[in-house]
């Protein structure tokens, strides 16, 4: 294996450890947070930087929201300053730090013109995946579309407001 | 010479997917257990698209597509479900005391 596949493999394994072993949900975030981007690191280096976009974009970006958005809805007890006091203190976000600034240096030798030897394996596009997406698979897009509606309908409905409560 | 051979990947997979297990295993809070979710689904998805590298076949990108649709759907639904909990003035989030279905 490539050492910067295994540098990408391990911040992977070591974020997703650090993951469940968590005592603040936070914490818990940031590094998962991390897990995904190195696994994206990873998506890129085997040809896939179609799915390592996305894993960023959705997984990275609005799963990990809705996740920070529920955990700062469950902490409305504490006062406001006091919270964001001990989240900004450096054991929160030094462990993620790091792990995320060896995955930067990874991107940074990516870019670099040292690392040409690397385009050995031959990338699957985008344009590839949307012809086989829309033309063999074009029935489960729709009943990912279905499964999609499905996720609204039950979370609205688990979500509301009852009035109702007997 | 690949970067990244299909073993590597496999058992890269496998390390990941036993992590999330045990964090479901070990974990009573339902975030936890959300989040240990997702690292399965990760893990799942990693094998597809090793496996789509390797035969270099589109459908395995075509099947991340798919389980990032039903990580995000299942990554709602549970934290609606939380929400939902907690706003019934459940004190913890501890998956086991939600035992009795009451409607």
């Amino acid at each position: 294996m490539h050492a910067l596949a295994l540098l990408a493999a391990s911040v992977t394994v070591i974020g997703a450890i650090m993951v469940i072993t968590r005592k603040v949900a936070v914490h818990a975030v940031l590094y998962l947070v991390v897990t995904l981007l190195a696994l994206a690191a990873l998506l890129v280096m085997l040809g896939a930087s179609f799915a390592a976009m996305l894993e960023i974009i959705i997984y990275a970006g609005a799963i990990m929201v809705l996740f920070v958005f529920v955990i700062m809805m469950l902490n409305l007890g504490q006062p406001d300053s006091a919270r964001e006091k001990e989240w900004l203190r450096p054991r929160a976000w030094l462990g993620p730090g790091i792990l995320a600034a060896i995955s930067c240096a990874e991107l940074l030798y990516f870019i670099s013109p040292f690392s040409a030897s690397l385009h050995s394996l031959a990338p699957i596009t985008a344009h590839d995946v949307g012809l086989s997406l829309f033309g063999r698979y074009v029935l489960m897009v729709e009943l990912a579309s279905f499964l999609l509606l499905a996720g609204l309908v039950a979370a609205f409905h688990i979500g509301r407001n009852r009035v109702e409560d007997p | 010479m690949p970067v990244f051979s299909f073993n590597d990947t496999l058992l890269l997979a496998t390390i990941l997917f036993s992590v999330g297990l045990a964090g479901v295993l070990i974990r009573r809070n339902m975030l936890f257990m959300l989040m240990s979710l997702d690292i399965m689904l990760n893990a799942t998805a990693l094998v597809f698209v090793g496996a789509g590298a390797r035969w270099h076949d589109a459908a395995g990108q075509v099947m991340f597509l798919l389980i990032l649709a039903l990580a995000a759907v299942e990554t709602a639904v549970g934290l609606a479900i939380i929400l939902c909990l907690h706003a019934r003035g459940r004190p913890t989030l501890d998956a086991d005391t939600g035992n009795l279905l009451q409607g």
